[in-house]
């Protein structure tokens, strides 16, 4: 049962509430969330990876990236720190794309990034038109501070999943555990459940 | 992870827009300096809200300590600040966040950078040292706006000297009569004065808004800090 707290009014979401994930709320800037300094990358030597258990490893240059199919989807995002924003606009390749044609007896993926970070997710996770490699926040290019050159997009789940700087996915037979994964945040991080930490 | 439940048992005015809340948590089983907690409000008609805060407590301290900035449009940092009262209950679960937290095992110097209200793991980290001990320096760079909105100003007073423990206090847009440090806001420039040399191997805890963070974070790996010798945590200015 929960506490009530006498005159706490609060603000009701000006927003269709069943877009809203259980203890979110809207913001309407676009909050900076990183465990460590913003990384360079250099566009020249940005590659984008794809490794593990795979027939025969996969990688992009910029140039290459670019070149493939891109679509422009509009979503909702929510972080775990409680922030959502709703009607994101984002550019970038799918998933499905990248692993057009893989075999692969993998279970679950490990996303790393320039500077270190790591995040798990289940493959099936990124599959199925629900997660993109973005390039671009409302057509314009990703800035660094919010995971440019490029980022995981995963939106169906916190945005912590949505790893910045992204340089690769690792095919695991196993889950595995990524970066705040390690440091008390929930393995897979479903919002509508709020899985936000350990033993949600 | 489980909501406790924390009882307010006093709450102090630590500048004209900052308090601190006391709490009785029976529950809580402890916590490393650095971390924080969720609260989470609920209005009579059911409506919940929920949001994350340092705690300004070490962990030996006999009570559960927030120190909160009233947020001009917050949705629940005013309700903190105003409303609530010794006696009142609210939900918190914790502790949250093991990569910006310090321990007295962590190896070389430790600096903390804090901007306004991001000074407040940092209290948790000094007192958790002191209590603790330890002899390798620490030194907090703190830019507040002018010396009013300088958190705990009395405890840094005190804190500093023994054990090897240095604040530098930087006061950005007015300073009292004769002061003598720095008056602007941090740049790379002070930060080459106030930071131990890449070569201490410090390890360095940055807490602050988003662009504070961002300046300083991008300044130290410009004077040849690691990237990960540095942590970050950046508050945006919802709440």
């Amino acid at each position: 049962m929960a506490i009530i707290s006498r005159g706490f009014i609060g603000r009701r979401p000006e927003v269709d509430p069943s877009r809203l994930p259980p203890g979110q709320y809207v913001a309407h800037d676009f909050p900076v969330l990183s465990a460590g300094p913003t990384p360079r990358i250099s566009l020249d030597k940005w590659r984008f990876e794809m490794t593990g258990l795979i027939d025969a490893p996969r990688s992009w240059s910029w140039d290459e990236f670019n070149a493939l199919p891109s679509e422009t989807v509009t979503l909702d995002i929510h972080c775990v720190t409680k922030w959502s924003k709703l009607d994101t606009t984002w550019t970038g390749v799918s998933v499905d794309t990248l692993l057009e044609g893989v075999v692969t007896e993998a279970t679950h993926i490990m996303a790393s990034s320039y500077g270190g970070y790591t995040t798990n997710l289940p493959l099936a996770d990124v599959m199925g038109g629900r997660a993109w490699v973005a390039t671009a926040y409302d057509k314009q290019l990703l800035h660094p501070e919010h995971g440019g050159p490029a980022r995981l997009l995963v939106p169906h789940l916190y945005f912590w999943k949505s790893a910045k700087w992204v340089r690769g996915i690792e095919l695991l037979a196993q889950d595995q555990r990524g970066f705040w994964e390690r440091n008390g945040y929930h393995d897979y991080g479903d919002p509508w459940r709020e899985q936000r930490y350990w033993g949600d | 992870m489980d909501w406790l439940t924390a009882r307010v048992i006093s709450k102090r005015d630590e500048t004209p827009r900052v308090r601190s809340i006391v709490f009785d948590c029976p529950m809580w089983k402890g916590h490393m300096a650095g971390q924080h907690v969720d609260i989470r409000l609920t209005a009579e008609d059911g409506y919940q809200a929920q949001r994350s805060y340092s705690i300004a407590s070490s962990p030996e301290d006999d009570h559960l300590i927030l120190t909160i900035e009233r947020l001009q449009d917050g949705e629940v940092s005013p309700y903190l600040f105003d409303e609530l009262a010794p006696g009142d209950e609210l939900e918190m679960r914790g502790p949250i966040g093991r990569h910006f937290a310090w321990t007295p095992e962590t190896v070389g110097p430790l600096m903390m950078i804090a901007g306004g209200s991001g000074v407040v793991p940092f209290r948790a980290m000094l007192r958790h040292r002191r209590a603790n001990h330890v002899v390798t320096p620490a030194r907090l760079v703190y830019s507040a706006r002018t010396i009013r909105d300088v958190i705990y100003r009395e405890e840094l007073d005190d804190i500093e000297g023994p054990e090897g423990t240095e604040v530098v206090l930087v006061l950005t847009r007015a300073q009292p009569d004769g002061w003598k440090g720095f008056d602007r806001r941090i740049d790379a420039e002070i930060l080459s004065e106030v930071t131990w040399a890449p070569g201490d191997k410090p390890k360095t805890y940055v807490c602050g808004p988003t662009a504070f963070v961002e300046t300083v974070a991008n300044c130290l790996v410009d004077l040849g800090h690691e990237p990960e010798s540095i942590k970050t945590e950046r508050f945006g200015p919802t709440g």
